[in-house]
């Protein structure tokens, strides 16, 4: 394996792809077939369908599948989470029985975090899972839960011990969302999309061998999930693009991104599609405008920025130093960019910006910025949240009174609204 | 100028504040915002009839109340607070300030009294499809016929347009430019030639209509060609009144952070008790304070006629946009996750601070305009 270059890495995925990608394959056996191949996730381990490969390795697998308009494994949404936790902490039972599927696309998962009463506060989780004979029986409330509608997986936090501190009190499983005992009730967004949900657990069964980890490790495991969607949600993320040409696997990948992966349709929206002012300020003739052009050049600065700054983070990873303080940026950073485009965007459309729709500039897509940017500094914790992580773990600066996790779970004050 | 409300005007803004959280709960506003008409005939009635809100800055000639713009001011205040959904911006700010602005003894006579009592939903069409509030976006043109005029064209971001009785529009002779050749017309909502179309609105809680005008009907307002200074007064007039509308939902949307940031618990404690909550709030009503100010002042010079109008009010509008979008996004973000919910109240203020931060000009315009007439502000006290 010592050999591996890029130019060797190079040559051998385009002499696979050249020898096997054929578009009229079904979408789920062309999957099988990258699995197989070990080209559907070249950076996992070898023993887990990967090749072991470092990630500047994977990116050059990546650019030959996009050369040749190859599809892809479906790498869109909570199922790299549980992919990435599943592979650190999980067993290899569970790795037999859930990886494979979630890189063909077949099983969607989602994230059984946040709850009515906690978010931020994502450890102050009080849905309940008790072991009753050889089932964990689990009753309670989950909220804001991404894609759950279409999921048939749930990574799920849940309180297995409340006599003890908070953190120490939780355990992470697999919930199978299809059950009797899941409720999932779609949440309409104020951007008009519905792709969060309401999920209501009434005695739901989890087998003792679909908890990840040991009892009262949940924080810890679901610590490694979270750390995975912050880092996605730095601006190097890739959305999904349906590819408009002829052959039975696009049809079917076309699906897939309609159907399944509907909130990814105005996710790119909330970042504030920073990648369109210049050309909706040509299209306006606001291009012309100094005051317009500083801003469009401000937005830009900071998008351009944050770009860097996240790959000198992953130029840092690859060389294996340690993560620098640049890794933790990436999301408030992203907020930042998305507030000032969606300024800068109601600036350009002037009066245009009153209407949505058809009737909207961009068919309706500028609209959809303007009242899709405040998810960005709310999902996968709040900007608040990520200036404490900062301040408390790369500064060090000295951390705010707790008055929660000197007690037993059960003595801690909790909502009166939520 | 006035810094402060005497107390017949205080006692008249609690007796909206109080009118209006009765008739225009949030729930009334879902179900009027879904709706066409947009408004709900029987809440105007008691507006018009009940409160005389229709006629508050109309002279009492002409049927009305013979107050000012500051009284205006407090009412579109309260009615952006509480979102209400109803014709008042088009009519009585829009349409009865340019009537009175432009029109003849005589017309001010006939028109008025109705739009006081109303009776008549009247408003002003003055934008086309690019928007622009300035005289050079006006290609619409009347021509003379008989003992009237007909009108060619189109007109759009017309607020409650596809309902209006009576139809306020800005025209020009053909062959004229710029400031030349302006006048107003009054046209018939359902005159013969006129089609109307609801537009698709980011902020459903006002309502906007694209019109077409085909070989229309319609009466000259005042003299022909003379509409340009009386217009840009009117829209003056009308933006002071919209700053004010703005920090009244501004105000709103901070009033209901605060209070959800002292029942919300994470970590054990109130999310008011973090200094990053306490700082966006302290933050917020520096700004919306500051705004509230400057609206004030804008009302207060509109009643004055002040030489520093133009520049009080693109100040004041200019500070109500920053002030009400950013206390739309802090309080969308005090909320978490539930402030970007539908069935979160939030969003509804949200969508109409989106809206009014460009309506009658964007903040960068209302900038400009206030450094190109920084001259009369300096020439005015305080
Ligand atoms: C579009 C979207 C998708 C989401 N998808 C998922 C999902 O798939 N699965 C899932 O589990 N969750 C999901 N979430 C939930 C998200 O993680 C939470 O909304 C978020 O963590 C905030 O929690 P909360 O909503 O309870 O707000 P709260 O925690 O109640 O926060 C309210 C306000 O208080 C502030 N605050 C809280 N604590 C502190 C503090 N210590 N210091 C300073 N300020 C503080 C917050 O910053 C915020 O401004 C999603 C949210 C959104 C908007
Ligand atoms: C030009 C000048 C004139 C002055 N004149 C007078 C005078 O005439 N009489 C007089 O008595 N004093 C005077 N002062 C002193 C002044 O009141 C203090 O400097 C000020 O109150 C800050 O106190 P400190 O210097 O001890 O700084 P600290 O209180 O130590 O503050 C240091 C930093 O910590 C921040 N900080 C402190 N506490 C908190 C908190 N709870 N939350 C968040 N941040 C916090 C501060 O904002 C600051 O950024 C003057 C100061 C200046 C600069």
């Amino acid at each position: 394996m010592s050999e591996l270059t890029e130019a060797s890495v190079r040559a051998e995925v385009r002499a696979w792809l050249e020898a096997n990608f054929d578009p009229d394959l079904g979408l789920v056996e062309w999957r099988n077939k990258l699995i197989d191949g070990g080209w559907a996730a070249p950076t996992w381990p070898v023993e887990w369908f990967g090749k072991g490969y470092s990630d500047p390795l994977g990116r050059v697998v990546d650019e030959e599948f996009d050369r040749i308009g190859a599809v892809t494994v479906c790498r869109v949404g909570i199922r790299n989470l549980a992919a990435a936790t599943l592979l650190a902490h999980g067993t290899d039972l569970q790795r037999e029985k859930f990886l494979r599927r979630i890189l063909t696309g077949e099983d969607t998962w989602c994230q059984l975090f946040s709850e009515p009463g906690s978010g931020s506060d994502m450890a102050g989780a009080t849905t309940r899972a008790d072991l009753k004979g050889n089932k964990w029986v689990v009753n309670g409330q989950k909220v804001w839960t991404t894609s759950a509608h279409h999921a048939q997986y749930g990574l799920l936090l849940a309180r297995t011990d409340w006599d003890e501190v908070k953190h120490k009190g939780l355990s992470f499983f697999i919930l199978d969302i299809e059950q009797a005992g899941v409720d999932v009730q779609p949440l309409r967004q104020m951007n008009g999309h519905a792709s969060f949900n309401q999920v209501f657990m009434t005695d739901a069964e989890i087998s003792p061998e679909f908890m990840v980890g040991a009892p009262g490790e949940g924080w810890k495991i679901a610590t490694t999930t979270l750390m995975h969607e912050r880092r996605g949600a730095d601006s190097l993320r890739r959305y999904a693009e349906a590819k408009e040409r002829p052959g039975r696997i696009y049809a079917e990948e076309k699906v897939e991104i309609d159907h399944q992966l509907e909130p990814y349709k105005w996710y790119p929206q909330r970042g504030g599609r920073a990648d369109l002012l210049i050309e909706r300020a040509r299209e306006t003739g606001k291009i012309e405008d100094p005051a317009i052009r500083q801003e469009i050049a401000k937005v830009l600065t900071m998008l351009k920025t944050a770009e860097w700054t996240a790959l000198r983070a992953r130029a840092a990873q690859d060389q294996g130093r340690p993560q620098g303080p640049e890794g933790s940026l990436g999301k408030l950073a992203a907020s930042n960019v998305a507030r000032a485009a969606a300024r800068v965007h109601t600036e350009i459309a002037g009066a245009d910006a009153m209407l949505t729709g058809e009737d909207g500039p961009m068919e309706g897509v500028i609209a959809e910025v303007l009242i899709s940017v405040p998810a960005i500094s709310i999902a996968g914790g709040t900007d608040e949240i990520q200036r404490n992580i900062i301040a408390e773990r790369v500064l060090k600066m000295p951390k705010e009174t707790r008055v929660d996790t000197d007690r037993p779970f059960r003595d801690v004050p909790r909502n009166t609204v939520s | 100028m006035q810094f402060s409300f005497t107390e017949e005007q205080e006692e008249f803004r609690g007796i909206l504040r109080r009118f209006l959280e009765d008739k225009s709960p949030t729930t009334e506003v879902r179900r009027l915002m879904e709706t066409d008409e947009g408004y709900d005939p029987e809440v105007w009635r008691q507006i018009c009839q009940n409160l005389g809100l229709t006629a508050v800055h109309i002279p009492e000639e002409y049927g009305g109340q013979g107050f000012g713009f500051v009284e205006l001011g407090i009412v579109v205040e309260e009615m952006g607070r509480a979102l209400l959904c109803a014709p008042y911006f088009a009519s009585t700010v829009l349409a009865a300030t340019a009537i009175l602005n432009a029109g003849t003894e005589e017309q001010k006579q006939t028109l008025l009294p109705d739009i006081a009592s109303g009776k008549t939903i009247a408003t002003l069409a003055f934008a086309e499809d690019d928007g622009r509030t300035g005289s050079d976006g006006v290609a619409m043109t009347a021509a003379a016929s008989g003992d009237g005029f007909t009108l060619d064209g189109h007109k759009s971001f017309v607020l409650d347009g596809h309902t209006a009785g009576l139809i306020v529009v800005l025209a020009r002779t053909p062959g004229t430019a710029g400031d030349e050749g302006l006048s107003l017309f009054a046209v018939k909502g359902d005159a013969p030639g006129l089609d109307r179309s609801l537009l698709q609105t980011l902020d459903p809680t006002r309502k906007q209509a694209r019109l077409a005008f085909k070989n229309v009907e319609a009466q000259l307002i005042g003299d022909e060609g003379t509409a340009a200074a009386p217009m840009a007064k009117t829209l003056d007039q009308a933006t002071a009144c919209l700053a004010n509308e703005m920090v009244g939902g501004a105000e709103r949307l901070r009033e209901s952070a605060l209070e959800y940031s002292q029942l919300r618990v994470q970590f054990g404690r109130a999310i008011g008790s973090f200094q990053a909550i306490k700082h966006r709030s302290a933050d917020m009503l520096l700004e919306v304070e500051m705004a509230k100010s400057a609206a004030y002042y804008a009302t207060a010079a509109a009643d004055d006629d002040a030489e520093n109008l133009i520049p009080a009010v693109s100040l004041a509008k200019a500070a109500a946009a920053d002030a009400y979008t950013q206390a739309a996004i802090t309080t969308v973000q005090m909320h978490g996750g539930i402030g970007f919910t539908w069935d979160n109240d939030t969003h509804l203020w949200f969508k109409r601070a989106k809206s009014s931060e460009v309506f009658l000009g964007t903040a960068n315009e209302h900038r400009e305009r206030l450094i190109e007439n920084w001259d009369a502000m300096e020439r005015s006290a305080a």
